[in-house]
């Protein structure tokens, strides 16, 4: 009774397609399903960030200064915000990775099932969780008196921002999970979050850095995203002096699409050559 | 589907990691119905033989036909027509056993209901329907493996690919694992099973195919190559090791073959065919000449046997394996 797809001849085009939304569905369930197994990590996950937000916005935040004057837990929103999408690529790497190593890519590799449904899966799976997140650390801002002071659509499209940098760093979570193998790869990658977070613009002006490192804070993606954020949200201390930072919406559009451009082609060529 | 008669057959399979060759001029037909042994040490290239067969590796020579189907050129109907079972127990580990199925059967496109109606099916077949709501993490190794063939199972294909399907397991786990394979065999599963162990291709393989250095070396029956290394071993440990040299000598005298010697552990190792008849005469002939025998025991030849037997000895093998194996 099971051999009816088997012998039933060749599926057709609109049979693959159906095929490979089914499959990608039935990868991002599986994690879905991992969170209802395993509600702690799910929670503590969850937890962290908005404790980000409580530490820096209570312990350190009496001693920041916003540029041009402002409050600081509404300076500092954005930048949690666009953390948030930086810390999900741990999760990524971890996901993808595990899954190699335990021989569990091998065995979607044996099945009949839509080669793309793997990654497609894991992006929405991943996508998913940052959305929660995300909606999570709003109600958090909220309540410790961060708001938007923009129109509606503006506050969307902040969204929108912070959710596109997150799905470019999907690409590159992919890449990583599988060009680097065990656990040293999960390591190295919650090891360079805190960097990359910190020189940037998320929780300090740049223009408060020596010179040079404030032009490096100010070229990194995320610096965009989150000086984006503050200008749609209506928060304090974003524009400044140079070009990046003054077409920081352009960039925080152009930066995720050129992750993306560089990053989804290396995640298929990897995924290729695991069939060398 | 197929009409050769063989289930799977490989021609010159070739693939390369580097300088290094890990399968070169792989030759192989197991007929339809069947169950093939590939038996040979770490690197010999055997999971790579059936990465290539399972489509998850592409070889850079020579074909490769399983289920009737070219694994080249029709990896997607290949894929509909096999089972693989991994050195890892490839599943989920936080899932439960039952939610591993369902998940591998929706991917298989059973539909939910099917999907979950087989994973039942498949439980209560591999004894695992008592523990098939616990998570995977909870299990132990011999009920992972099975978990693992159970999933291998979903579309009841008809070849089966195991690799190494019992390495890492305590006896107990091993002789689960090799329960639930028998019971496979007895449908019309064809199975492909790789092993460094000789006891189990023996208690598993109809056929065994011997691989070193990336090809098949010799083939037959458990039997008929157990025959070839000259029969089971007779191995004499003696009391003191002065007399080592004179007992080897009389041994060899009364066996018709040349017996190896081991001064540390005062033994000596010869092939025998006529067993209880070598036994019983070797036996008196030490005691005739007063020889203090600590241990006298007939056992199967040890796979290093076998290879020392087959490839002639030690031809650097070990070093360029670890080659192969790290350029992985």
């Amino acid at each position: 009774m099971n051999d009816t797809v088997v012998r039933s001849g060749g599926p057709t085009a609109t049979d693959r397609f159906l095929w490979a939304l089914a499959d990608g569905w039935t990868i991002t369930r599986r994690d879905l399903v991992h969170w209802t197994r395993q509600p702690g990590q799910l929670v503590v996950g969850l937890l962290f960030p908005v404790a980000m937000v409580l530490m820096f916005g209570f312990l350190f935040g009496g001693a920041m200064t916003v540029p041009g004057g402002g409050d600081y837990r509404e300076f500092l929103m954005p930048g949690m915000f666009a953390m948030a999408m930086v810390f999900g690529v741990g999760e990524t790497v971890t996901a993808v990775s595990g899954d190699a190593a335990r021989g569990v890519t091998d065995r979607f590799r044996s099945m009949p099932m839509a080669p793309s449904a793997v990654v497609v899966g894991r992006c929405a799976a991943d996508m998913l969780r940052s959305a929660i997140t995300l909606a999570l650390l709003v109600a958090c801002g909220l309540l410790v008196g961060w708001q938007w002071h923009g129109t509606p659509g503006g506050a969307a499209a902040g969204i929108g921002l912070l959710l596109l940098l997150r799905f470019a760093l999907v690409w590159v979570g992919v890449y990583v999970g599988l060009a680097v193998r065990g656990e040293g790869a999960v390591t190295a990658v919650h090891t360079l979050e805190f960097p990359l977070g910190f020189l940037s613009n998320a929780f300090v002006a740049t223009a408060s850095m020596p010179l040079w490192l404030g032009a490096v804070a100010d070229w990194n993606p995320l610096s965009s995203t989150v000086a984006a954020t503050r200008e749609l949200f209506g928060n304090p201390g974003w524009g400044g002096e140079s070009w990046i930072a003054q077409n920081a919406v352009l960039m925080a559009v152009v930066w995720p699409l050129a992750i993306t451009a560089v990053f989804f082609p290396l995640c298929v060529r990897r995924f290729r050559a695991l069939g060398g | 589907m197929d009409t050769t008669g063989y289930a799977v057959t490989a021609h010159g399979l070739g693939k390369r990691y580097g300088r290094s060759w890990a399968l070169r001029g792989f030759d192989l037909e197991v007929p339809t119905g069947s169950v093939c042994g590939l038996l040979g040490p770490n690197g010999a290239g055997k999971t790579t033989a059936v990465r290539v067969l399972t489509t998850l590796l592409r070889a850079d020579e020579g074909t490769a036909r399983v289920a009737g189907h070219d694994v080249a050129a029709e990896g997607d109907a290949v894929r509909r027509s096999i089972g693989l079972v991994g050195q890892n127990a490839a599943v989920d580990e936080v899932l439960s056993g039952r939610q591993n199925l369902e998940m591998f059967g929706r991917l298989y496109h059973l539909g939910a209901r099917r999907a979950a109606a087989r994973a039942d099916e498949l439980l209560e077949r591999f004894r695992l329907a008592d523990t098939g709501r616990k998570p995977v993490s909870a299990y132990s190794g011999g009920m992972r493996r099975r978990l693992d063939l159970a999933a291998s199972m979903i579309l009841s294909p008809p070849v089966l690919f195991l690799d190494e399907p019992t390495v890492g397991l305590d006896p107990r786990g091993r002789n689960e694992v090799w329960s639930a394979v028998r019971a496979l065999v007895e449908g019309d599963t064809t199975v492909l099973l790789t092993t460094q162990y000789l006891e189990e291709a023996d208690q598993l393989a109809d056929r065994i195919s011997v691989v070193d250095s990336g090809r098949v070396i010799a083939e037959g029956t458990p039997e008929e190559l157990k025959s070839r290394l000259g029969g089971d071993r007779l191995d004499v440990v003696l009391h003191d090791d002065a007399a080592l040299d004179g007992a080897a000598d009389l041994v060899g005298r009364v066996v018709g073959a040349r017996p190896g010697t081991e001064a540390d552990t005062r033994r000596i190792s010869v092939g025998v065919t006529d067993r209880v008849a070598a036994l019983t005469e070797v036996a008196r002939a030490l005691e005739e000449h007063g020889i203090a025998v600590e241990d006298l025991a007939l056992r199967r030849p040890t796979l290093d046997e076998v290879f020392l037997h087959l490839t002639g000895g030690g031809d650097g093998r070990d070093e360029r394996d670890e080659r192969v194996e790290e350029s992985r």
